[in-house]
């Protein structure tokens, strides 16, 4: 742990300290949203559409209502309006209003007093459907002239951008050295172990007598948006609407929009008069997925003969699935991302969000960079080759000189990459054993490095206004508890504990004598949510401002105490001294651990001779009377205690509570082109990696020993904590990597299940070495910023590095799967191709190849529209040559 | 189908419940006991979020059914421990400990099915290899720590309970 301790003197912040709701999780005391009922709760199941495009021309509910123990069924006309995350993408309805887009798209509710009894009747439920043509292959969908997916999306393109900035082509013609090549990386989707949930009830309102005000308790990453859509669909006013957010299951991106059960839940709970609860059964958590867009990536790099890089031009066709969500902003970061990392003077970006007959893709960890980051990454690794070059090396000779402005319009500050390069590079022995690892057998080794960065938080809101990003309230009362109202919601990232860290920070306190209040919109101010890794660095901010609001007022009254002018004042370590005073010798100023210690410290044990102690101290609390008196008998001091000095200054204030926001300030917040808006950060994250795998060339499989993990995060306000994530980061990036995939035929997602989706168990997880590096960034709170996405990116390219150094193979589709392995191989030995893959090579992918399990062979299945694309067009052979 | 009255006993205490014969375990534990530590995340019997320890060894309630383990007349059946159990007198065990100081849980939802694996392992063998601790958590998924603090989770455990016993060893004499 020594080699990722924080160096500044802080006494709270930079110390691994368990999160502040730890114990509720480890005894299963802490609540999520399905562990809660109220009495009179109904629980709610969807009817979801079995076809991947149809009109539904009857939709007949009659006997499921009629069924003993059914409450109600509601369908798309109960809540016809239409919603959206982005303002630019509301193409959504609670449930399918005419038509459905996809297998799983939700067709009606039933509310029912058991699950059992729900399930029965939604098999009373008859939808006559008439099946449409389906687009299952995005560049396919793009061709598309009639039957679109949503009539307003010609082509079925939901966005395109075409960016250019230098001057690329001339880049081109300067560089000696060019690669291109087509990369592809398959769907992956976050598969939180929490099932969404979502609780709904309405109260009665006393004055009309009708029902009022809305309590949604839900599973989300974005409270306030939350609020904000139902309140658009339900046609009720936001202050009538209160979203809480209980502990989270896990993100990811997958809960940082509004999912359709939040939705059908509230409508449901309208319709029936009665609170409704809609969990998501696992194969229901896949369908309403959110993931990262399967994405096709064609590259071009050029380089001059000393590395330097010239240009970059990417054409990206993102396979974005029925619905908007968040796909615009994705695209866009798949583009804006290329920079902000490396030097490079001219790019070009085409990108395509395109809208297929699949659950719709949207934001997940490492949003909109990790596919294009492997195929960069993986690019530069083949440019390096070429040059004769250490990767290493080539990534050193194009680092950015900050502070600096991108050609695109991001401003970088902090940059702690060469650090992490040079950390990775020394702890995995490079220079000594990299292309020098011992081949055993069939097995053979390698080491690959790869880099990344990402956003600490999006410098531009959602929703344009404004409005701080981040507001944030503390209370501090005369028991001296320090109350700190705050709307970011922690999904399991540790935000609670990280507000709590940096508010006893500034004031000085003891961890435990802060709590936190947090997403709950009645009670906290408004925070946009956990999204785009912002929360450290914008709610952070705002806690360390509300602090310090806080802090103001308790040193002017304890300046007139300690009779000292106010900037004299200390808060540090549970006690408020004067600056200098004798009593508290430099070096030995107590940590917050101790002075807690020594108050926990059970009546008769030790106690640290210098923890201080109150007359009239009752369990942490000071007897009011009796802290006048002790006031009177002692006159001017050199210290007092925290109650104390919160006392006075309640006392001298009337009151003692205060109040911080943050807002991005304006020279982060990009450029003034069409699409600036996304991209742009106050800061970002860096990482570098180095993988080291095993490639067994008899059977494909490929085996990851290690990994070395750098990652630049400012300052570490909790190590173990940041470790946490980064290693979390690197593990996930290692899933999609190696074996996650959502496999698809047809439409109909084939693997919707824990078991088949693969996420590796521990006994495929290899070790996972993490370094944080702290560049400390100007305006971060301490000067942290991004730790929860950066470390995703730079693992795949970092393994299929590796995969090449092993055995000379170049993957340009991921995940790196035995037979993707196994054709390649065959490919480099020039041997007869073996049909495993489509005939599609992991080397040189020219299209998506698409599945085929047994009962899919050959285009069996449910019957399609006769000019669905699926039933025209090639016909899988499985059978090989 | 008609509910019939069966007597479990869960976390030392007896519950005398109504449950169809259909009912999963895991069910009874959160709808009928409340004992909503126990998750469902899978509902393939992959993921383990809802195990629990029945007789000592940890089984997943998702996939047993609450009639299986419910007592004969005599009383006799096997003793269920779920997270809600683990806890020592009102304190956090060890390997509860452990596991907040060392981020092995981080969104918590799948940690109650690891307090329940941990700590069969450790009760069956108080000190492991990493292999045998490796071995032990893949019957368990979690998709936020990548494992790796859980391993120093689990050697904190081992150390503090070591250290516990020897504490107690010593306060005899």
């Amino acid at each position: 742990m020594a080699k990722n301790g924080s160096n500044g003197d802080f006494s709270v912040i930079g110390k691994p300290v368990a999160f502040v709701d730890a114990a509720g999780k480890t005894t299963g005391s802490g609540k999520y949203t399905d562990d809660l009922t109220m009495p009179g709760m109904l629980v709610g199941k969807i009817l979801h559409s079995p076809l991947p495009h149809a009109r539904i021309k009857r939709l007949d509910v009659s006997g499921a209502e009629q069924l003993e123990g059914v409450v109600a069924v509601v369908v798309g006309k109960d809540a016809p309006n239409k919603y959206g995350i982005l303002p630019v993408g509301h193409d959504e309805t609670a449930l399918a209003v005419d038509k459905v887009r996809y297998i799983g798209d939700n067709v009606a509710c039933v509310c029912a007093v058991d699950e059992s009894t729900a399930e029965r009747a939604l098999e009373l439920i008859d939808v006559e459907y008439e099946p449409l043509p389906a687009y299952f292959d995005p560049e396919e969908s793009m061709k598309a002239e009639r039957d679109l997916i949503h009539e307003q999306r010609p082509h079925n393109i939901e966005k395109d951008y075409h960016h250019v900035f230098g001057d690329p082509d001339a880049g081109f013609a300067a560089s000696d050295v060019i690669h291109e090549a087509r990369y592809i990386a398959n769907e992956v989707t976050h598969a939180a172990m929490e099932p969404h949930s979502t609780l709904a009830a309405f109260e009665i309102d006393p004055q009309s007598g009708e029902p009022g005000r809305l309590t949604v308790w839900s599973s989300t990453q974005v409270p306030y948006y939350l609020q904000h859509k139902l309140s658009l669909v339900l046609e009720m006013p936001m202050s009538q609407i209160r979203v809480i957010k209980p502990l989270v299951g896990g993100g990811f991106g997958g809960k940082s929009e509004v999912i359709p059960l939040e939705i059908i839940a509230a409508v449901a709970a309208r319709k029936a008069k009665a609170p409704v609860k809609i969990t998501y059964t696992r194969e229901e958590v896949f369908w309403a997925h959110r993931g990262r867009p399967r994405t096709i990536i064609d590259l071009k790099v050029g380089a001059k003969r000393d590395g330097s890089l010239q240009a970059v031009s990417a054409r990206v066709v993102q396979d974005g699935g029925a619905y908007c969500s968040y796909g615009v902003v994705t695209i866009l970061y798949s583009g804006a991302l290329l920079g902000a990392i490396y030097d490079i003077p001219n790019v070009r970006y085409d990108g395509y969000r395109v809208l297929t007959n699949k659950p719709a893709c949207g934001a997940m960890r490492g949003h909109g960079t990790v596919n294009v980051r492997f195929a960069f990454e993986s690019a530069f690794d083949e440019i390096a080759s070429k040059l004769a070059l250490d990767p290493a090396e080539i990534r050193r000779r194009n680092l950015l000189k900050p502070p600096a402005i991108t050609v695109n319009g991001l401003r970088v500050q902090s940059y702690g990459l060469p650090e992490c390069i040079d950390r990775v590079i020394e702890g995995s022995g490079w220079g000594a054993r990299k292309g020098k690892l011992q081949a055993q057998g069939s097995v053979r080794r390698g080491m690959g490095l790869g880099c990344s960065h990402y956003v600490s938080g999006a410098a531009n809101s959602i929703i344009r206004s404004d409005m701080p990003h981040s507001t944030v309230n503390i209370k501090i009362d005369r028991d001296g508890g320090v109350v700190v109202y705050t709307g970011a919601s922690d999904i399991g990232q540790g935000s609670d504990t990280m507000v709590a860290q940096v508010a006893a920070e500034v004031l000085g306190c003891t961890l435990r004598r802060v709590k936190v209040i947090a997403a709950d919109t009645d009670l906290t101010p408004i925070d946009i949510g956990s999204y785009s890794s912002r929360v450290t660095f914008m709610n952070g901010n705002a806690t360390l401002r509300a602090a310090e609001d806080v802090k103001k007022q308790i040193v002017s009254a304890a300046a007139r105490k300690l009779g000292c002018p106010p900037e004299d004042v200390v808060m540090r370590g549970d006690l408020v001294f004067r600056r200098g005073a004798s009593l508290v010798e430099p070096g030995r100023e107590q940590s917050a651990a101790e002075i807690l210690e020594a108050k926990d410290a059970p009546r008769g044990g030790p106690v640290s001779s210098n923890a201080p102690t109150v007359s009239g101290k009752v369990e942490g609390q000071i007897l009011r009377g009796s802290l006048q008196q002790k006031r009177k008998e002692e006159g001017r001091r050199d210290q007092l205690t925290f109650e104390e000095a919160v006392v006075a200054a309640i006392d001298f204030h009337g009151a003692l509570s205060g109040t911080g926001s943050y807002a991005p300030p304006q020279e982060a917040r990009g450029g003034a082109f069409k699409g600036s808006g996304v991209g742009p950060s106050p800061a970002y994250s860096y990482c570098a990696q180095v993988a080291e795998v095993s490639v067994d060339e008899d059977t494909g499989e490929v085996a990851v020993h290690k990994i070395w993990a750098a990652h630049d995060c400012g300052r570490a306000l909790n190590p173990v904590s940041v470790e946490g994530q980064v290693i979390g980061s690197v593990w996930m990036g290692l899933g999609q990597a190696l074996q996650e995939e959502m496999v698809w035929k047809d439409g109909l997602l084939i693997n919707p299940g824990m078991l088949g989706y693969c996420s590796p168990s521990a006994a495929e997880s290899p070790e996972i070495e993490c370094y944080i590096v702290e560049s400390v960034d100007p305006e971060g709170p301490f000067g942290a910023k991004e730790c929860s996405e950066g470390s995703l990116a730079a693992t795949i390219p970092a393994i299929s590095n590796a995969i090449y150094d092993a055995c000379g193979i170049r993957l340009r589709e991921s995940p790196f799967t035995p037979e993707r392995v196994l054709a390649a191989l065959r490919e480099r030995d020039q041997q007869k191709k073996l049909n495993l893959t489509e005939g599609v090579s992991p080397t040189a992918p020219e299209r998506f190849r698409e599945h085929g399990g047994a009962t899919w062979f050959a285009g069996k299945g449910p019957a399609r529209h006769e000019l669905d694309p699926a039933r025209t067009g090639r016909v899988s052979d499985v059978t090989g040559d | 189908m008609k509910k019939q009255l069966i007597s479990i006993r869960v976390n030392g205490r007896t519950h005398e419940i109504a449950i169809a014969p259909s009912q999963l375990l895991l069910e009874c534990l959160r709808q009928d006991l409340g004992l909503t530590g126990s998750k469902r995340a899978c509902e393939d019997s992959s993921c383990g979020a809802c195990t629990v320890l029945i007789g000592g060894t940890p089984m997943l309630s998702c996939a047993t059914l609450a009639m299986s383990v419910a007592l004969d007349d005599d009383g006799h059946g096997p003793e269920i421990t779920t997270v809600e159990g683990i806890a020592e007198h009102g304190s956090l065990a060890a390997i509860q400990k452990a596991y907040g100081d060392w981020g092995g849980a981080q969104c918590g939802f799948c940690t109650p099915g690891f307090m329940c694996t941990v700590s069969a392992l450790l009760d069956h063998n108080s000190d492991p290899s990493e292999a045998e601790v490796r071995d032990a958590l893949s019957s368990n998924l979690c998709r936020c720590t990548g494992y790796m603090q859980m391993y120093q989770a689990v050697r904190a455990a081992i150390e503090a309970e070591r250290k516990g016993r020897a504490a107690a060893g010593t306060g005899t004499h």
